[in-house]
């Protein structure tokens, strides 16, 4: 088939791509969107089987579809809490393909160079593509195949430690190899002159010691990061695994890649763009781990937590008016959605006013809280984001806050000595009444004392998120 | 009878014990039967001196029933009990009966009752005067003042009905029509809401009015109409002052009176309840205002006891004006409804020995550090410890927000056009920086590098505009969809998988395989979440 033709299907699978992403501003508009995404994968995998320098069809479409099944059944079978591992996971994938790719790049560009003029004449294909470069160009090509490979398995290895620290298969604390970040920086020396000594030989040695050093950046630099910055590194992993694809696409001459892995790597670097700026903090400081120093004595934290029963949250809301319930991982953990949804749809029936207020960084993904709450069957037109519902507190009769914290510390108002301060935060505490569903006494994910815990209007309501939603149900009439 | 024998011997227990009131007319009594079994669960035992009880409908036998002893004289009572709870002001032959160490808790007026806390401070015995209870949430439970303001304003609604000659509610009847009453309340603190709510659900159409505009709403949702004045100017905040009113600028006054005037032909029934703590009530409803009233209105003063709000008013008397407008200025509305008030202030004493006991133990603990003990507490110990501190918690209302001030057309103007040069330079800079960058490239690679390195800044200038867009609760599909497309390194290996080695194309299928993997399971997830997403 001719070249021309495969170009042309790129631009429409490009297109596609396009549209698929930008249909994502809407709910409704995004179910039409997903399917110009499926058309534009299917049109340039199809195309691509068809067009030059492709061959084992039959081997290929076999591997796709053993692929396929795979992710049929782990798509339909996943459970929505554990959507952040999936997409880890998902990500090790691609930085691994990304990683094989750019060795079988480099195997053929050895391969072209190692024959005569009149033989590369014959080639087809990437090898006739590789055949045609000139002596600049190959320079050129050697360091977009390298940083291909080091993107890739920097994502590979990153994506495996997150997949564990979110499945909790690893401690999802940070934990770092003695030495810390010089051990990152050391192994980017490492890859650095790597570049050159590849850059300059060709040789399969740099390459392989490069790809070692990646793996272990993107290990240990994981390993360093807490769970509760997973929202982060996720987002970033995704960024990463959309450069390594453009890199490739660069290394392959292939447009659609380089288009592709273009519009994933600014994906994933606007979402840890809006978490880190939900968190206040720098991208560089979470990604080195750990929290900022303080500049001073924290606030002291004047009163009691107060504790109440399940009676006394119930007597509340049947009495109040205007709900917001305000979900945090602790709620994924304890598979409380449900409840939640049920105890909506009971206080909705009754025509109080229910809504969810979601922080940017609630959960372990970003937009994780959405999902689990859609799965709930909670309509999403009462879930809303923290700019457009934090105006409304004040108005409100109770809030429930189940499974969050540092999302809703005052602190990061009020005491500007806080490592938290400058946090955007759910002012929860200034509605009439607000119940903190926790698991006992203990600070959040930063280690700071949530000073919302021990105000006047707050009480503290203990237990398994799950067992109190549910010990609420029968209580509400 | 709840008392615990240990081993056959009898502990000794504190009593608390309860007097007749000694004031003429005085039907309220601190203790009811069941107030007296709560008191026991504390780890107290009661007292209650004969025939306490009875103008509140509660007998000797009642509180014999709940396990309180009766004693037959006050001396006696005062003698045998440790702590002594009682509704009005002690009078001076009480005072001459503290002994060292007893506690008294009662109204004590202790602003305006110098004699009286110098006597309790010879005497050294610890006074807890319930109107000084601080006004906060933890304490409200035990807050005598709005309990018995809560009762005054439904009574005195009553009284008014008593002494009005028509219907509250609006009827149509095969007689004729007969039109609702107007009522109005003035100062809409706890006993003026009280007087709102009995007022309306009795079918009255009911205007109030109260100088912290901030009430208002408190006041509509109660079903009256607020009736707000045509006056500018920063209005005192309550909060500021633990949630009573304050003393208003005379301009403001000025608003009020002229509004009130204009009221008054039209209102049937006016219910006053202004008060300004340790102040002479302030004059709100003048006599002009009542000569301008129908004749058969009723004004209720529940302010007549520190002079009225309205200066025709007679304290404890009802008298008609000779225009045939009635005048209730009765001071004991709670004592007129005695049982529910005795039930009401029994529960706040207990309350208040609730939190003398936080052990429940029956040994009382008074703790000066506790805010709301230290603030109620006028004499500690042979010291008079009024006034008290200001509470360490603020009050009630929530704080004001800060006012930022409002610019002017102009200031906004410049500040736009400020933020938009900002802009545009930041812009500016941006792009020029990019535009020099891609020109030193091409300057350098070739010809073939630049043309896919364009397609790639497009790209990733397509794609910022394009993500920005994305709502942030579909986050996760857009990460599961990424990922999916992500997939389609899938082609590079594709390209390859024919041409070449035995390792080539291991590589390439495994490669293959995986991308599979991820095109699928990518596509499926995100279509699983959105199908989730309903709309309520």
């Amino acid at each position: 088939m001719e070249f021309g033709f495969t170009t042309a299907a790129y631009v429409v699978a490009a297109v596609l791509f396009i549209l698929s992403l930008g249909g994502l501003s809407g709910q409704e508009s995004a179910k039409r969107a997903v399917w110009y995404g499926i058309v534009g994968m299917a049109l340039a995998v199809a195309a691509t089987l068809v067009g030059p320098g492709a061959g084992l069809w039959f081997l290929s479409l076999l591997l796709i579809a053993g692929g396929g099944a795979i992710g049929y059944v782990v798509a339909t079978r996943v459970q929505m809490t554990e959507m952040p591992q999936l997409v880890a996971a998902m990500h090790s994938l691609v930085g691994l393909a990304a990683v094989f790719v750019g060795l079988i790049a480099h195997i053929e560009l050895g391969r072209v160079l190692g024959m005569d003029h009149a033989t590369r004449e014959t080639l087809d294909g990437f090898a006739g593509l590789l055949a045609h470069k000139t002596a600049v160009e190959i320079n050129i090509l050697r360091v977009e195949l390298f940083l291909g490979i080091f993107i890739g398995a920097v994502t590979f290895t990153g994506s495996v430690v997150a997949y564990g620290k979110l499945a909790g298969k690893l401690s999802s604390n940070a934990s770092k190899l003695p030495g810390g970040h010089m051990l990152n920086a050391g192994a980017a020396a490492i890859s650095a002159i790597t570049l050159i000594w590849y850059f300059n030989t060709g040789g399969f040695l740099p390459l392989f010691i490069m790809t070692l050093a990646a793996l272990f950046i993107g290990y240990h630099l994981i390993m360093g990061i807490g769970g509760a910055d997973m929202p982060v590194v996720v987002s970033m992993l995704n960024s990463y695994s959309g450069w390594a694809a453009a890199a490739i696409g660069f290394s392959l001459g292939n447009d659609l890649l380089i288009v592709v892995g273009a519009l994933v790597g600014s994906s994933g670097a606007i979402l840890s763009y809006i978490m880190c700026k939900a968190m206040n903090r720098s991208f560089v400081s979470v990604i080195l781990g750990g929290f900022g120093g303080t500049t001073g004595p924290q606030m002291e934290v004047e009163g009691e937590q107060v504790a109440i029963d399940a009676d006394g949250v119930a007597n509340a809301l049947n009495e109040a008016d205007s709900v917001i319930i305000v979900p945090g991982y602790g709620m994924a953990v304890a598979q409380a959605q449900s409840a939640v949804s049920e105890l909506t749809n009971k206080l909705r029936a009754k025509g109080k006013n229910v809504r969810f207020a979601i922080h940017p960084v609630a959960g372990r993904l970003p937009g994780h809280m959405n999902v689990l709450l859609a799965e709930a069957r909670v309509p999403y037109d009462i879930v809303m984001e923290m700019d457009e519902i934090n105006e409304d507190f004040p108005e409100t009769d109770v809030v429930i806050v189940i499974g969050s914290n540092d999302i809703v510390n005052p602190a990061a108002q009020e005491d500007p000595n806080s490592p938290i301060a400058g946090m955007p935060v759910l002012e929860v505490w200034k509605a009439k009444q607000v119940f903190v569903s926790k698991r006992g006494q203990g600070t959040g994910y930063s280690g700071i004392e949530n000073p919302l815990f021990y105000k006047e209007n707050t009480r503290m309501f203990y237990g398994d998120a799950k067992d109190s939603v549910n010990a609420l149900l029968p209580k509400i009439d | 009878m709840s008392k615990n024998f240990d081993w056959g011997k009898e502990e000794k227990f504190v009593k608390i014990g309860i007097p007749k009131e000694l004031y003429e007319g005085e039907a309220r009594v601190a203790l009811t039967p069941d107030s007296a079994k709560q008191l026991q669960k504390l780890g107290y035992d009661c007292v209650i001196e004969t025939g306490a009880g009875a103008l509140a409908g509660f007998a000797d036998k009642d509180y014999k029933e709940a396990g309180v002893e009766v004693v037959k004289t006050a001396a006696a009572l005062w003698k045998a009990a440790e702590i002594v709870a009682k509704v009005r002001q002690p009078e001076a032959v009480e005072l001459k009966r503290l002994t060292k160490g007893q506690t008294l808790i009662s109204f004590f007026n202790p602003a305006a009752n110098d004699a009286g806390m110098e006597a309790a401070k010879a005497k050294g015995a610890n006074v807890i005067a319930m109107e000084m209870v601080p006004r906060i949430s933890r304490a409200q439970k035990m807050d005598a003042l709005s309990s018995m303001a809560n009762i005054a304003g439904y009574r005195a609604v009553i009284e008014a009905s008593n002494n009005f000659g028509r219907f509250f509610t609006g009827q149509i009847t095969a007689a004729g029509k007969v039109p609702p009453a107007k009522v109005l309340v003035v100062g809409a603190g706890v006993a003026g809401l009280a007087a709102i709510g009995t007022s309306t659900s009795l079918g009255a159409i009911t205007y109030a009015f109260d100088v912290r505009p901030e009430v208002a709403e408190q006041v509509e949702s109660m079903g009256a109409e607020f009736v707000y004045l045509d006056f500018e100017e920063e209005q005192q905040d309550g909060a500021a002052t633990g949630g009573y009113a304050s003393v208003s600028s005379p301009e403001f006054r000025e608003a009020q009176l002229a509004k009130f005037l204009e009221l008054a032909p039209e209102v049937d029934i006016v219910i006053t309840t202004a008060l300004i703590p340790n102040r002479e009530a302030p004059e709100l409803w003048t006599a002009e205002m009542v000569a301008a009233m129908k004749p058969g209105s009723v004004i209720v003063d529940l302010a007549a006891e520190k002079g009225g709000n309205c200066k025709l008013t007679v304290a404890d008397e009802k008298i008609v004006t000779d225009n045939g407008v009635t005048i209730v200025g009765y001071t004991d509305f709670p004592s007129r409804m005695a049982a529910q008030a005795s039930t009401l202030y029994a529960t706040n004493i207990r309350h208040m020995m609730t939190d003398l006991t936080p052990e429940k133990d029956g040994q009382i603990n008074h703790d000066m550090e506790d805010d709301v003990i230290r603030g109620a507490t006028v004499t500690f110990e042979g010291e008079i410890t009024f006034p008290p501190p200001p509470p360490k918690i603020a009050a009630i209302a929530a704080k004001p927000k800060e006012v930022v001030p409002e610019l002017t057309a102009e200031e906004k103007r410049a500040a736009e056009v400020a933020a938009f040069k900002a802009q545009t330079k930041n812009q500016v800079i941006l792009l020029s920086v990019g535009a020099a960058l891609l020109l030193a490239v091409g300057l350098v690679a070739p010809a073939s590098f630049m043309q896919h390195f364009i397609v790639f800044v497009l790209s990733v200038f397509i794609g910022f505009q394009v993500i920005w867009g994305v709502a942030h609760s579909l986050h996760t599909p857009l990460m599961a969809v990424t990922n999916a497309i992500s997939s389609i390194i899938i082609l590079g290996a594709l390209m390859q998988i024919g041409s070449g080695s035995f390792l080539v194309i291991l590589l390439a299928s495994l490669s293959v395989f995986m991308a599979g993997i991820n095109i699928f399971g990518g596509f499926l997830v995100t279509r699983r979440m959105l199908a989730m997403f309903q709309k309520s």
